[in-house]
């Protein structure tokens, strides 16, 4: 990727956190936490790596992502917004009576939405089911699924990494994103999952390692991922939950809470900051 | 009924599915290890590259059905009616009711017939818990010939659906020579004005030899096969309440949130009736050959009489 490529990531990853805590600052809910160590994924999936179009939303033949940790939807959104899937403005009626920006992403309100998802362990799954489709259709799309660490505590997750690989979907990628936290703390406290690349590879996937937060890893990553035949991928990012705002930044009390006004504006300005900073490099 | 031709609907679930998919090609079945038992092995003979086993992941098969008919496929997915509606309850609920997906859901093995494996598999409670989720279709079927016609009214329906069927062969009563079925819509087998009888499922002969043997008593009952529970058809329901004043309802399912409840709940609303309803009486099952439970629990064509005729005074 070119260095104004990169440069226009980051300043659109600014934008997504930016959207995120508009979005959550507005319903007075939502994760800002999860929403925000995501943030990057969301800006380098929807700006290079996803086949999609906006203007068809429903197109068959492209490639779907299914937000399998559906509470970081704020996120999802901004970066759909920001993609010109729905107007940017519609992140202010964020959980709001109606709203098609619904909680939790719901796949027939929002424009963009390739999943209903929010009980987790079951989104990857459905991606499961859509990578199946694909190769029995005859058709070249990927499909990709977002999980949180927390989230692989469900034993729905296993079963379906057990089929994904017994089904040899090499067109599905699945994105872990281990910012460390959920809600009653740290995940290795809670209920550890690691080590978690090694029990990905363990189920049969080909893994990535990489930080959540670089552009050029992901790059690399997603690179690998079509490259990889026969078997599933698998690409676990570490992250900071809460980035780019300093007081959410991992913090486990920011997963579920949306900022005061007070908060709102500290947050707004240390994203402006940063996105004045990109855009002068 | 010693010499009608006996066949479990599950039987009839297997060759149905065998029968749709030489004309449909986006008809695929998911099964988590009991396709034997299921009978979609009668499919994967024939179409071994459009039968997935999931294996034993019941949850993970639901959402993965959700996911194959998100990108355009029409599945049906199979497990016992435990499993089902039961274990993935909520992978039913989230990723297939809320989004409204086009997953047909074939469980097999409802009720106490399943015998002698005993409680933990018969499933008496997945009625009332498929009809709570909004816009699914809730059927079971009461011999070979509607089930197979079921099966392609479910493909035909665009949304979720839930069929139960059985393990246990039962009387093929109807003719397949212009036979239709719609889905929300009861079938009077037999007219009566004294009381009406509204079963489903296995529950449907024993009501038809039930109003056999009240004629002899004088007492014509109506006849209603209702293998839809919800939508419910209300406008028959409603009928034969006005018609005959009494309602008796017969399932294999637990008496709380099935089709008696759906009659009753109808009735209470729009034409205060009174009803006995004959099923499960909250309780759970345990083993034993399925006739002979069956009767233990009441659910026979004798108990339908006996409730009949102190319904109706005699």
């Amino acid at each position: 990727m070119t260095a104004n490529e990169k440069k226009q990531l980051m300043a659109t990853a600014c934008k997504v956190r930016m959207g995120v805590i508009e979005g959550t600052h507005a319903a007075k809910a939502g994760h800002p936490g999860g929403s925000l160590s995501a943030a990057d994924m969301f800006t380098y999936l929807y700006f290079k790596e996803l086949n999609v179009d906006p203007q068809n939303p429903h197109w068959e033949d492209r490639d779907r992502f299914v937000l399998s940790k559906g509470h970081t939807a704020p996120g999802l959104y901004a970066a759909l917004a920001l993609r010109g899937f729905f107007p940017w403005e519609d992140l202010q009626t964020l959980r709001q009576i109606g709203s098609h920006l619904q909680g939790h992403p719901n796949m027939n309100m929002t424009p963009g939405v390739d999943m209903s998802t929010g009980s987790l362990g079951q989104g990857v799954s459905a991606a499961c089911g859509m990578a199946l489709a694909a190769k029995f259709q005859g058709k070249s799309n990927r499909v990709y699924a977002l999980l949180g660490d927390g989230e692989i505590q469900e034993g729905q997750v296993w079963e379906a990494c057990m089929f994904a690989h017994h089904y040899k979907l090499d067109n599905l990628c699945v994105i872990i994103d281990n910012n460390g936290l959920q809600i009653d703390g740290r995940v290795a406290d809670v209920m550890s999952p690691y080590p978690i690349p090694e029990k990905l590879r363990a189920f049969g996937f080909e893994v990535a390692e990489i930080d959540g937060h670089d552009f050029d890893q992901m790059e690399a990553a997603f690179a690998k991922a079509r490259e990889t035949k026969g078997v599933p991928f698998a690409i676990v990012m570490k992250t900071t939950k809460g980035k780019g705002v300093s007081y959410m930044e991992d913090q486990a009390g920011w997963h579920g809470k949306a900022p005061n006004d007070a908060e709102y504006e500290q947050a707004m300005t240390e994203l402006k900051a940063q996105l004045a900073e990109v855009e002068a490099m | 009924m010693a010499d009608v031709k006996k066949i479990a609907t599950r039987e009839s679930y297997g060759n149905a599915l065998k029968e749709l998919a030489a004309q449909h090609d986006d008809l695929v079945v998911f099964d988590a290890d009991l396709a034997g038992a299921t009978k979609t092995g009668i499919f994967k003979k024939a179409y071994p590259d459009r039968h997935f086993n999931c294996g034993i992941a019941e949850g993970n098969m639901m959402a993965v059905a959700a996911g194959a008919a998100a990108a355009g496929l029409v599945p049906f997915a199979s497990t016992f009616a435990m499993f089902a509606a039961g274990r993935a309850f909520e992978q039913i609920r989230n990723s297939i009711g809320y989004p409204h997906l086009n997953v047909k859901i074939g469980a097999t093995h409802g009720g106490i017939s399943v015998g002698e494996d005993g409680a933990s598999h018969q499933c008496c409670e997945d009625f009332a818990l498929m009809r709570s989720i909004p816009g699914m279709v809730v059927m079971s079927p009461a011999d070979d010939v509607e089930a197979r016609a079921m099966v392609k009214a479910a493909y035909e329906h665009v949304g979720p659906v839930y069929m139960r069927f059985g393990r246990a062969a039962v009387p093929v009563f109807h003719e397949e020579e212009g036979y239709t079925f719609q889905i929300g819509k009861g079938e009077v087998l037999q007219d009566g004005s004294d009381v009406a009888i509204i079963a489903n499922g296995l529950m449907v002969a024993e009501a038809v030899e039930a109003g056999k043997a009240l004629k002899e008593l004088s007492i014509n009952a109506r006849i209603i096969n209702m293998a839809t529970i919800k939508p419910l058809d209300e406008e028959l329901v409603l009928q034969a309440a006005k018609d005959c004043g009494k309602i008796i309802t017969c399932e294999e399912h637990n008496i709380l949130g099935g089709l008696g409840e759906a009659v009753c709940g109808l009735l209470c609303e729009k034409l205060p009736t009174p009803v006995r309803r004959i099923g499960v009486n909250d309780e759970f099952g345990h083993s034993g050959p399925a006739a002979a439970l069956l009767k233990q629990f009441g659910l026979s064509a004798e108990h339908i009489v006996e409730v009949a005729k102190d319904f109706c005074g005699k």
